[in-house]
């Protein structure tokens, strides 16, 4: 919207005739534009595209590239043109930016390419308009996540360890990677055996045998053949006890492994049999370890260390988290709802399944996952016909979450098939492709970089000094006229509470801000909280910063521009490129004039120079002219 | 229908289809009639597909367009040179396409440059000084023209347009009320955080002053003889008339 700000600043300045009969004081000199008003054609060649735009709409935002004299350097005399070896297509996205005021991010340019182009030109993402926010987020999370995964991916990927690493750290690599040396993997298949023998073992034990002569009934298994059951038992969990142990001695980070998702599991599978040894054989307890054996039965997850495909499950119910959540809430909701409906139906009904509410949970479960056991059915016809419209829903309120999870699943499982294909590529066109990865990759973050706080710090001093662009001396000036139309200043919520507090002392204290400074190089910066209105004049916004106006000391005045910088701030929203002149406490625009010791706040203040005020432009070299001067209090 | 239909066209054109004055027809089920049903009217603008007239009022603006009158005229009626009125017009044009401002924007764009107060009352007397025709919509013409005579207009002319913007129902005098609304709204664009805090009376402080000088015969408004003649004599005034002949 700068643009459209700039366009109407000369009308609302215009308008400000209107107050002049009004005004109570006298209105302060306008800024001198030095800018020759007539507008030219600029002419732009980006590798042979000529581009021609006036050079008011470059203006438009001068903190960028072209917006500034930084585009001089481009200039071609022969030529009379400014030449950048960039790429065209990508250049009406920037220019179209400072014609219409929104940055359009195009689709079927890589976000990459994008990026850098802007960072080239200055501009900063932040401005993408609303209407292509969401799509460049998501396309640049999306990116990020895939180079962070390809670093990973070339960092855990069989690169030799270095020379002096010490036993754990090879136990620990060994146990990772099963591929890297021989015994590894003889270890990662005997493990996975044994897992699978326990599972196996575990079932088996509890189906029926022939029974043993003398009896009748039929007796599982377990029973028959316990000592057989017993020592397979034992071996596998030796075995795991050990493979757990030496994994937690190999471990870089202790705890770090023994709260991670794996060794829990390991713990829990191995447990119960360690109490069920401690255990006595009572009766009572003998309850409680039987259901302690159930957990043997999560041993058959150890095999997700063995199966890229049942990590991928995992990780992707982890992610569709909130879809998941979404569904057993909406589900839970309408069980509820029908379970109620369900249950006071059918009451009437002798004989009736539907006893209790909870009761009807269960059909109404069975109902909306169109399982239909029929155990429980309904008889009368109002039952009829919310059990009809409750198989109904369920089919809907299941059916919409669903795809949600299997997108995310085919996204994940994708995105593993590409790096499991790098991978190979890897170890086959070995170094090169790696090596051209982390280049690109630490050039990337180089370029980041280079737009990093710290080069803000140093170039928005130049930046504060060039930016007091005329369009934000032009808008003090009119906010100036308005303060003397009707004898107020523009304060900031800080001081008004502060003067508020004070005023009953009789000190204003309030450093005020609306001081205006002497010159372009402002040493009143006013930081402005304007948070009610806060405008996006885009890149060009002025943050007045407060502060060290108070401590003025010598009256220089710069003849080369009079510009009364009145008061202050527009608008909050300061960009990364933008001027934060905090501390911009130039030297140049100090001054002192005695300030008398009690200062009241009046509202009638006569226009003489000792009265506590603002201090106010001044045409004529150190010396103050009646009515324009103020002083300001400390 | 198709009998119905037959029906219809048997009847000769001039027969009226509805009952006739004193004599009670039977209501007849015809095409016509049939039409005419409020329950079918209900049912056929249901089905049929939805009509420009549906859509909401802030598409309409866009579908007016207005094209303002050509370069010689504007140059004649206003004192901007050729390349002052194109580049107004580029400007103006970028902002608004469709080549009207209605109030609402007017009063969006002008807050923008009042952070702090509330500048709407004051564009809303700001539109309507603009806004000659009173036609609810600034053309390109009403806003040359006004920055016409703001600009370079002489000073009785700015004068005069000041009058007119003070002036809300136009009739030719400022009233007491008049003035006190217009005082009011300026002082709500300095808003709540000034130094020295806006006092409740002190528009009503600044109109009293404003018609101590200017109202001379003390009849309580004040005419634009009176206001002219006042301003002409202050010297503060004419010197700062000339303010802001540069802007453009």
């Amino acid at each position: 919207m700068a643009a459209g700000v700039a366009t109407w600043l000369p009308f609302a300045r215009a308008a400000a005739v209107g107050w002049l009969p009004l005004a109570k004081k006298t209105m302060p000199k306008p800024p001198v534009d030095k800018k020759s008003r007539s507008d030219e054609i600029l002419i732009v060649n980006v590798s042979g595209l000529r581009f021609q735009t006036w050079k008011n709409t470059l203006d438009r935002y001068p903190d960028t590239l072209l917006g500034s004299s930084e585009k001089e350097f481009f200039y071609n005399e022969d030529t009379q043109e400014y030449f950048f070896d960039r790429d065209p297509e990508m250049f009406r996205h920037i220019l179209n930016f400072y014609r219409t005021g929104k940055l359009h991010y195009p689709r079927q340019e890589c976000i990459q390419a994008f990026d850098e182009e802007l960072a080239f030109y200055g501009i900063v993402p932040d401005i993408i308009g609303d209407c292509c926010m969401e799509e460049y987020r998501d396309r640049k999370k999306e990116n990020q996540e895939r180079l962070a995964e390809d670093t990973e991916a070339e960092m855990a990927t069989d690169v030799p360890l270095p020379p002096n690493s010490t036993p754990r750290e090879r136990l620990w690599r060994a146990f990772e990677n099963p591929h890297t040396s021989t015994m590894a993997l003889v270890f990662y298949y005997v493990t996975g055996f044994f897992i699978a023998v326990s599972v196996i073992a575990n079932v088996v034990e509890t189906v029926p045998c022939r029974p043993p002569k003398g009896s009748v009934k039929d007796l599982p298994c377990g029973e028959k053949y316990s000592v057989a059951f017993f020592c397979m038992d034992t071996a596998c969990v030796l075995i795991f006890t050990f493979e757990y142990l030496m994994r937690l001695f190999a471990a870089p980070s202790r705890c770090k492994f023994m709260r991670s998702v794996m060794s829990v599991i390991d713990v829990v599978a191995i447990m119960p049999y360690y109490i069920g040894l401690v255990m006595p054989e009572n009766e009572d307890v003998s309850g409680a370890f039987v259901t302690l054996r159930v957990f043997r039965v999560f041993r058959i997850f150890k095999f997700s260390r063995h199966s890229q495909g049942l990590r991928i499950l995992g990780y992707t119910l982890k992610s569709c988290a909130s879809e998941l959540g979404f569904l057993l809430f909406s589900l839970t909701m309408a069980i509820i709802i029908f379970a109620t409906v369900m249950f006071y139906a059918e009451k009437g009904t002798k004989g009736t399944n539907f006893t209790s509410i909870p009761a009807s949970f269960w059909y109404t479960i069975v109902t909306m996952t169109t399982l239909g056991y029929g155990d429980m059915v309904p008889n009368t016809i109002a039952g009829k016909i919310f059990g009809s419209i409750c198989s109904l829903s369920g089919v809907l309120v299941i059916a919409l979450p669903v795809p949600v999870i299997v997108s995310n699943f085919s996204r994940i499982y994708h995105q593993n098939q590409r790096a499991d294909k790098m991978r190979a590529q890897q170890v086959r066109g070995r170094g090169a492709s790696s090596a051209l990865a982390l280049f690109t990759h630490l050039s990337l973050i180089c370029k980041c970089g280079f737009f990093s706080p710290q080069d803000h710090d140093s170039d928005s001093a130049a930046l504060c000094l060039k930016n007091r662009s005329s369009f934000e001396h032009q808008h003090h000036h009119l906010l100036h006229c308005l303060e003397k139309t009707t004898n107020h200043e523009f304060t900031d919520e800080l001081t008004y509470s502060e003067m508020c507090m004070t005023e009953s002392v009789g000190y204003r204290t309030s450093r005020s801000t609306s001081l205006s400074s002497q010159q372009v190089v402002s040493s009143s910066c006013c930081p402005r909280r304007a948070k009610r209105r806060a405008i996006r004049l885009a890149n060009s916004t002025v943050s007045v910063s407060r502060g060290s106006v108070q401590e003025l000391d010598t009256l220089q005045v710069l003849k080369s521009s009079a510009v009364p910088q009145s008061r202050s701030s527009l608008n909050a929203r300061t960009e990364d490129l933008k001027l934060n002149c905090e501390q911009r406490d130039y030297t140049a625009a100090i001054i002192s004039i005695p300030t008398p010791p009690a200062n009241t706040p009046d509202e009638s203040l006569p226009p003489s120079p000792a009265v506590p005020g603002i201090l106010r432009n001044s045409r004529s070299i150190s010396s103050f002219t009646h009515e324009t001067v103020k002083i300001s209090s400390l | 229908m198709q009998s119905d239909g037959q029906r219809v066209d048997a009847l000769p054109d001039g027969a009226p289809s509805g009952p006739q004055e004193g004599k009670w027809q039977k209501p007849r089920i015809s095409r016509k009639s049939l039409m005419k049903c409020c329950l079918v009217k209900w049912i056929i603008s249901n089905t049929a597909p939805q009509g420009p007239d549906s859509s909401d009022g802030e598409l309409e603006l866009s579908m007016v367009r207005h094209q303002p009158e050509g370069l010689e005229e504007l140059q004649a009626q206003t004192q901007f040179t050729r390349k002052e009125l194109q580049s107004l017009y580029r400007g103006f044009k970028n902002e608004c396409p469709s080549g009207l401002v209605d109030e609402e924007t007017f009063k969006t764009i002008y807050s923008q440059f009042f952070p702090q107060g509330d500048a709407t009352t004051y564009a809303h007397f700001l539109f309507n000084a603009f806004d000659v025709d009173r036609n609810g919509s600034i053309r390109f013409e009403d806003f040359v023209i006004g920055l016409s005579v703001l600009l370079r207009g002489s000073v009785t002319e700015k004068l005069r347009w000041a009058f007119n913007l003070y002036d809300i129902n136009k009739d030719g005098y400022i009233t007491k009320e008049e003035m006190l609304a217009i005082m009011k709204s300026i002082y709500d664009m300095m808003g709540r955080y000034t130094s020295p805090s806006v006092k409740e009376d002190a528009p009503f402080e600044h109109v009293e002053k404003f018609f101590q000088k200017m109202d001379r015969n003390r009849d309580g408004v004040v005419t634009i003889e009176e206001f002219i003649e006042t301003c002409q004599k202050d010297e503060s005034i004419m010197s700062s008339m000339q303010l802001f002949e540069n802007v453009i």
